[in-house]
């Protein structure tokens, strides 16, 4: 397979191949999630039943690994082609019937789907407010196969551009589409495209930005593992309209996965002619390298993540030189997150129109969000920016779990904001959240229910950030210090009349005085949770905690009212204090009580609560 | 193996080119060859990279991924994460370390075990997380996590 010319490409695509042969197919999904669950054992198990059955020789039913399908609380998944169904939960030991009844005869094992009137992935209710595009490929190839992505609309992108489009239209496409980056700022992208295009210089780069740090976040990674040559491809098509000659994909260490599919995508559209030297024939070359980060989370920065590819350590610099003029080794620098990159084959071959009529004004196409924390179904789900926090939380994600309610949303990653309630009908994109005091940032989003502290979430953030912190500039360096102190404080119960005030004003100097991005928003959990949630932090001032998560700093009682009888409270009590006969209410001993809250995360039905002490 | 073994370094660091952009992926290899960054490893990297050994040490002062003391046979990594940390990751750290007898970032004096902790591992639908030589082990209750050692 080598592709001289942008029409071989086109030849190669409408001539017959093996693939058209088969009749049913079994995807495992090999996201992140599911992973983590078991399913590489899974994918043994079913190849293992297949070859039982005889199937090895029958190239037209077949069972493969593909990218993540998404809905990870559910894991390992199965999606069946074509039927379009998916299974939830699969464990090894239903290999067998998954491949007798299903993958043999396409028959529905109704106990492995959310709905067996609904069994299609489509009417599923995660995925039905769901736009696909991203991850529009997850579940229909396999991530590894050239193939597989040619045949999945891959690579027609660059045959139409270096075919037909010069670099100047390569370039406005991007423009006109109102492209805004995916990693966090949402900076209008065709800036970046036309500043750097225009940018003098011999030598050029184009880097995608993988360094996904944000904890709580694996849209990148999903991205990266399940479909990597989308990132090779915009990142060709970026070097092609800027001109560049080489490029890198800057990797988080924890991610090894992610390096071996990158590289592997590499290797397997060098040889295709798709990357090196005279690609597809048109004398443009382009060089593309992955580096793999040294786990430092503030290298996710765009100037701290080039020095990190220079060999030096991840420190930022102010940016009054901007890095499409002087970036990578001083050379004009085009740098954008793997997302964006992935939006690029889009929109230069549907058209900037096609991309900006998605997603909301100024905002335009999806986002994947990672949808995590105390919700009902966690996973990576695709909206149309714009669209409200409310669909993503209750319909994608199916709300609180039982007993319990919903009491923030926490965007943006470490750095991001914590909206309340009132906020959810809030839209997801670049303008809205951060003058409601909350980022976009990569795309996480975090519930949180009754049983989480917005004091312990600030806390837990700024602990974060400040082992991040580079230690460059001293606001960040000894704020993010003076501000945890504080806050630990305040979680131990050894807050002070007046914290409040302090954290708002320390917060207030160190957004306004740090150097880098990071430092800057570093505040953001602090400065948005003291906005929303002041009643809180007035409370630990005093010694309680409501949410029942500040060690110490309430009493556990249940309703009686409410109590069912269930026992789960006291199972869970590491103490043995609580009591009470089978479907009778219990009642918990505050003599050997050492309030640790665990009798509050066990029940179901919101009877245990935090009340203050005596 | 995590003894010190001069060939092997010298191995490695001709893997490379000589660039000083070379130097964080030849830390990576020496770090993965013997579970940390002996300093003989960093004066020779110096020396192939034309750098002064100042900048090679604070490049492997500066990233979480590098070790300067040898790091646990046996590695258990806590997942520190956002969706870990609400729904009890803490109370998993607490047991694993009373389990082990080590703080988070400790290698047991015998070099069996180091416990550690990582900011996310994607996997925040089984939340809480621990790894155990890389091997994800979810949904993890205190008891539980005391049983993986």
């Amino acid at each position: 397979m080598f592709f001289a010319n942008p029409q071989s490409l086109t030849d190669f695509v409408k001539s017959p191949k093996n693939d058209a042969k088969i009749a049913r197919r079994l995807w495992v999904c090999g996201g992140p999630g599911c992973l983590a669950a078991g399913s590489a054992a899974l994918l043994t198990a079913l190849e293992n039943a297949a070859k039982a059955a005889g199937l090895s020789e029958k190239p037209e039913l077949r069972t493969d690994m593909t990218g993540c399908l998404g809905l990870c609380e559910r894991g390992p998944l199965v999606g069946v082609e074509p039927e379009g169904h998916l299974y939830e939960k699969v464990v090894p030991a239903d290999a067998e019937e998954l491949i007798e009844r299903t993958l043999k005869k396409g028959e529905l094992i109704e106990r492995l789907v959310n709905d067996p009137k609904n069994p299609g992935r489509q009417e599923h209710p995660f995925y039905k407010p769901q736009t696909s595009l991203i991850m529009r490929r997850m579940g229909r190839i396999r991530p590894d196969s050239l193939e597989d992505y040619l045949s999945a609309d891959g690579y027609k992108a660059l045959a139409l551009a270096l075919g037909e489009l010069s670099p100047e239209e390569v370039s406005r496409r991007v423009e006109a589409s109102g492209l805004r980056g995916r990693g966090g700022g949402g900076f209008p992208a065709g800036l970046k495209w036309s500043s750097c295009r225009l940018a003098p210089g011999e030598i050029k780069y184009v880097i995608a930005n993988g360094d996904e740090g944000d904890p709580g976040a694996f849209m990148n990674r999903s991205l990266m593992e399940g479909d990597p040559f989308a990132v090779v491809e915009g990142l060709t098509l970026g070097a092609y309209a800027v001109g560049a000659r080489s490029g890198f994909i800057y990797v988080r260490h924890e991610y090894p996965l992610s390096v071996e599919r990158l590289e592997r995508a590499i290797a397997q559209a060098e040889k295709c002619g798709l990357l090196g030297r005279n690609i597809l024939g048109s004398g443009f070359d382009f060089h593309l390298e992955t580096v793999e980060g040294g786990g430092a989370f503030v290298c996710g920065e765009s100037t701290a993540l080039m020095a990190s590819i220079e060999g030096r350590e991840g420190q930022p610099r102010v940016k009054y030189v901007r890095s499409v003029e002087r970036g990578l080794w001083d050379c004009p620098t085009l740098l954008q997150n793997v997302e964006s990159w992935a939006n690029v084959p889009l929109i230069v071959e549907k058209g900037p129109d096609w991309f900006a009529s998605l997603g909301a004004k100024n905002n335009s196409g999806t986002k994947v969000f990672s949808l995590v924390g105390q919700v009902r179904r966690s996973g990576l789900a695709e909206m149309p920016l714009g669209s409200p926090i409310r669909v993503l939380v209750q319909d994608v994600g199916g709300g609180a779990r039982p007993g319990r309610t919903i009491k923030a949303v926490q965007t943006g990653g470490p750095s991001g904001g914590c909206l309340p309630l009132s906020e959810l009908d809030l839209p997801l994109d670049f303008d809205h959240l951060p003058a409601a005091g909350a980022i976009m940032g990569s795309g996480g989003l975090i519930v949180m229910d009754d049983l989480s502290c917005m004091v312990d979430v600030a806390r837990y953030f700024t602990n974060f950030l400040k082992g991040e912190s580079c230690g460059k500039c001293a606001p960040c360096r000894e704020g993010l210090g003076l501000i945890l102190r504080i806050l630990e404080g305040l979680c131990r119960g050894q807050g002070h009349p007046g914290d409040g005030q302090e954290l708002q004003s320390l917060g207030r100097s160190l957004s306004l005085t740090a150097l880098c991005g990071l430092g800057q928003s570093a505040a953001n959990p602090l400065l948005s949770t003291l906005r929303y949630f002041a009643e809180e932090y007035q409370e630990h001032e005093e010694g309680f905690c409501r949410s029942g998560r500040c060690q110490g700093l309430f009493h556990p009682a249940i309703d009686p009212d409410v109590c069912t009888g269930c026992g789960a409270c006291a199972k869970a009590c590491p103490s043995s204090v609580i009591s009470g006969g089978k479907k009778e209410p219990h009642v918990v001993d505050l003599d050997g009580c050492i309030s640790c809250g665990a009798c509050l995360a066990a029940c179901r039905f919101g009877a245990a609560k935090a009340v203050r002490k005596k | 193996m995590s003894t010190f073994d001069e060939q092997d370094l010298e191995q490695i660091l001709r893997s490379r080119p000589a660039e000083p952009r070379q130097l964080l992926p030849l830390l990576q290899d020496i770090q993965a060859r013997f579970r940390h960054l002996p300093k003989e490893a960093l004066l020779a990297t110096a020396e192939r990279l034309s750098l002064p050994p100042a900048r090679v040490f604070a490049a492997a002062c500066f990233y979480r991924a590098f070790s300067l003391t040898p790091k646990g046979e046996r590695l258990v990594a806590v997942c520190q994460g956002t969706a870990c940390h609400l729904r009890g990751g803490q109370a998993v750290t607490e047991s694993l370390e009373k389990r082990l007898g080590l703080k988070i970032g400790q290698t047991s004096a015998d070099g069996r075990y180091g416990l550690e902790s990582v900011n996310c591992l994607g996997a925040c639908a089984l939340a809480p997380v621990a790894t155990v030589d890389g091997v994800v082990h979810g949904h993890l209750t205190p008891d539980a996590a005391a049983e993986l050692i």
